[in-house]
């Protein structure tokens, strides 16, 4: 019976799902969240991607190819995710990319993508070692990787304590978000230790992190000289509230990016003022691009925040970089296979290993200084590298760095090496990037 | 009228003592058995393969292993999730470090891995019950989860703490469709279900009831409470874990330990209330619950939205799922505290007399 009951709902969705495929048009799905208890950051990045698609289109469309988009509700959950992928890389004619904007989805996306051939980026998140093309083809990790960003949280405080040299004998503590995601940059954090001649003491907090008073306390027992904080959710307000408490200078706290958004810092009030935290993106609406959304898209009701009060918020303008990187992708592509036709997934990933996103182009686009010129190739998927800095004044992020990279050099070859292991653990021979234009 | 049993003679003891002593229920089931089996494989998309019937399947058979403990033996517990982490993480390094190993027997290696840990975690169920017991089992939650982040072995040392599952092959052949995973799946859930059921109706599963109604009177007919309970944490554990292996194996493919959070348990535990404490068919009707619903309400809105113009804000159709998800749950605990399975069964005795019930 159940069984009945299960192939009855399965045609019903597949009668739903069923929807004719336009010849001039794009299909992007969205895996958003707008429920539970990332909805925060879910809808500023995604409202900011629609509504950058919304002026693609006001437009014109890229070449006359209109976007089109659907969007399905993840709940953050990797199932979800997995289901709504499915769901929707068969409609309008076939999904272009995907972004799940969550690890553990993006997880469970990793073999469907490559099964399916749809390229599917990750970016400021997931793996770093996806960043090697050769072994990854189908993942773009765009931007920049948490390996990068830690090379360059250590070139930031090398930057502070006055030269690299200075470094040496310092202690750096690393509280951490006890899981995959708060582990990933310690092998980078580990290498520089040793290359510089820091300390570097791990302190884990365990998820969701909402009392810290012992990691506190150790902190002040060790006297470190910076604290990187690598924490996500009701973890980072709580962080600086404790800090506060324990009396440890907040402008020696140093955040990851998840950890530098206005959702991070307001909830904890005075206590946030001085927090550094790293960032791949600006903020605000004052580029071009952004005033553009203001007036086309806002000013037309097309709007998708129903907060008006957070356009040009940090994910509402994470999700417009997305949305620039994905629209120039199929661009680039379109310059290659055909303007105005319809783009193959295969030709969008073509695309995102082409993209060429200088600084005069940025300028075009009205997003200069929006996010850091990216340049990708058949082996490098990430394409950028660079971080900048911002500090909390009590009412704003403001900039302590321009875009800045650690050392890309020793980052890129950790990546490879890593890439080589997986590709050996897996089995998969590694395209030869030298064949391929 | 159709649901009639007259005429219907068991002239045995085993006729009697069927899982199926009437006619009509043997011809259904089998009727199910073979839409899943045959009909199915032939008719269904991808999509109903890889987004919902294997999740629903692996599901179902956690629910299955947390019945026996929960339902059955009467021992709440919030570390399913664990249990499925475990095997999950222990068929991986079945494969990874047994070479020539066939991958069912890493399964079966994964499962015996979690029924060794359910015992570990299983013992302080001699002492104390209920609540307390419930909590106990939330600190295998997270030992498990925080010994599978913390030891790089487990992971083989990826750098992100997550493993991928290696490619199913059984006997030559490489089950990579969806199509073919579903196969793999429902087959090792059937027989799994097949054998939950009859240990449930066997010596065993009679233990394990006289231990949830009252241990102490168990004790003095002659039932070992010690050995009933932990017989049950480790035949849980290894329905658990089983489905932890087919959930990274067949399902998600590369999964960090994140993956069997709290979060999960909390669901596998929803599907056993939901569903029915103490029955089979309440782990897969459960299950159908939990991960069907949600996913045929998403469809539903959209559909209504986009055929009657509505134009819903996407965050209000987000909140509207769960609105009308929470509604029914309690609805259905509601109208049968007893759950979806024992609606089924009191729909059952009604038909039996229907049209002429005394």
């Amino acid at each position: 019976m159940k069984r009945w009951l299960t192939a009855l709902i399965g045609a019903a969705v597949i009668a739903g799902a069923s929807a004719a495929a336009a010849q001039n048009e794009q299909f992007i799905p969205i895996l958003s969240y707008r429920v539970g208890p990332y909805a925060a950051g879910g809808s500023g990045y995604f409202g900011g991607a629609i509504d950058y698609f919304t002026l693609v289109n006001l437009n014109g469309g890229i070449n006359g190819v209109k976007l089109v988009w659907q969007e399905c509700e993840t709940e953050y959950n990797a199932s979800r995710g997995v289901e709504c992928y499915e769901r929707l890389k068969t409609l309008h004619g076939g999904a272009t990319t995907v972004e799940p904007l969550s690890t553990g989805i993006a997880y469970g996306l990793f073999e469907r993508v490559a099964n399916d051939k749809i390229p599917m980026t990750t970016n400021g998140y997931g793996l770093a070692i996806a960043a090697d093309g050769r072994v990854f083809p189908w993942v773009f990790p765009l931007g920049t990787t948490y390996w990068d960003q830690a090379a360059a949280m250590i070139a930031f405080l090398g930057q502070k304590v006055g030269g690299d040299a200075n470094l040496k004998g310092k202690k750096i503590a690393f509280l951490y978000h006890d899981s995959a995601y708060g582990k990933e940059p310690i092998p980078v954090l580990d290498a520089f230790a040793a290359q510089k001649g820091f300390e570097l003491t791990k302190i884990a907090l365990i998820p969701p992190g909402n009392t810290q008073e012992s990691q506190w306390l150790q902190v002040r027992q060790l006297r470190p000289d910076y604290v990187i904080l690598w924490g996500y959710g009701v973890m980072n307000p709580t962080a600086l509230k404790t800090a506060a408490k324990f009396g440890f200078p907040r402008d020696h706290i140093i955040g990851v990016w998840w950890a530098g958004s206005e959702e991070d810092v307001i909830p904890a009030g005075d206590a946030a003022k001085g927090y550094i935290t790293a960032a791949f993106s600006a903020h605000g609406t004052n580029f071009p691009v952004m005033q553009d959304i203001v007036k086309k898209v806002y000013g037309t009701g097309k709007g998708n925040l129903e907060d008006k009060a957070r356009i040009g918020s940090i994910y509402h303008t994470r999700g417009v970089t997305y949305a620039i990187m994905i629209t120039e992708a199929i661009r680039r592509a379109q310059d290659q296979f055909g303007k105005g036709k319809r783009m193959t997934p295969e030709q969008v990933r073509w695309g995102l290993e082409h993209l060429d996103l200088s600084e005069a182009r940025l300028k075009q686009l009205g997003a200069f200084g929006l996010f850091p010129p990216v340049k990708t190739s058949c082996a490098d998927h990430e394409g950028s590298g660079m971080v900048k800095f911002e500090q909390w004044d009590g009412n704003n992020f403001k900039q302590l760095t321009p875009y800045m990279a650690g050392d890309r050099a020793m980052i890129r070859k950790m990546v490879e090496d890593g890439a080589a292991k997986y590709a050996a653990e897996k089995k998969i021979t590694p395209r030869d990037c030298a064949k391929e234009g | 009228m159709l649901y009639r049993e007259v005429g219907q003679f068991r002239t045995s003891y085993e006729a009697d003592s069927g899982i199926f002593p009437i006619r009509q229920d043997r011809i259904a089931m089998l009727a199910v058995l073979a839409v899943a089996f045959v009909i199915l494989p032939l008719v269904a998309s991808p999509y109903l393969f890889s987004a919902i019937l294997i999740p629903f399947l692996i599901l179902s058979l956690a629910a299955i292993g947390l019945n026996i403990l929960t339902g059955y033996a009467g021992q709440l517990s919030l570390g399913a999730a664990a249990f499925m982490a475990v095997g999950a993480f222990a068929s991986y390094n079945f494969v990874l470090r047994v070479p020539g190993i066939p991958v069912l027997a890493a399964f079966v290696g994964g499962g015996l891995m979690a029924a060794l840990v359910g015992i570990v975690f299983g013992l302080p169920s001699l002492r104390i019950r209920g609540f307390y017991l419930a909590v106990a089992t939330l600190a295998a939650q997270f030992f498990i989860l925080w010994a599978l982040t913390k030891i790089g072995w487990f992971t083989n040392y990826n750098s992100s703490g997550v493993i991928t599952a290696q490619p199913i092959v059984i006997f030559g052949f490489h089950f990579d469709t969806p199509r073919s995973k579903y196969l793999v799946v429902l087959a090792i859930v059937s027989v799994m279900a097949l054998a939950a059921k009859n240990m449930a109706r066997g010596n065993i599963g009679r233990q394990w009831m006289a231990v949830r109604d009252m241990d102490i009177a168990a004790e003095v007919i002659g039932i070992r409470p010690m050995r009933a309970k932990l017989y049950a944490f480790a035949v849980s554990s290894f329905y658990c874990g089983v489905a932890g292996a087919l959930f990274a194996y067949s399902y998600l493919g590369t999964v960090e330990p994140e993956a069997y959070s709290l979060d999960l348990s909390f669901r596998i535990l929803f599907m056993i209330i939901i569903g029915g404490m103490g029955t089979v068919l309440g782990g897969f009707l459960g299950s159908a619950f939990i991960v069907i619903l949600p996913i045929v309400l998403s469809v539903t809105v959209q559909a209504l939205d986009r055929t009657l113009h509505l134009s819903i804000p996407t965050s209000v159709a987000s909140n509207l799922e769960i609105m009308v998800f929470g509604a029914l749950i309690i609805f259905f605990l509601v109208v049968e505290p007893h759950g979806l399975a024992r609606i089924w069964q009191i729909s059952k005795e009604k038909l039996r007399l229907w049209p002429f019930p005394h």
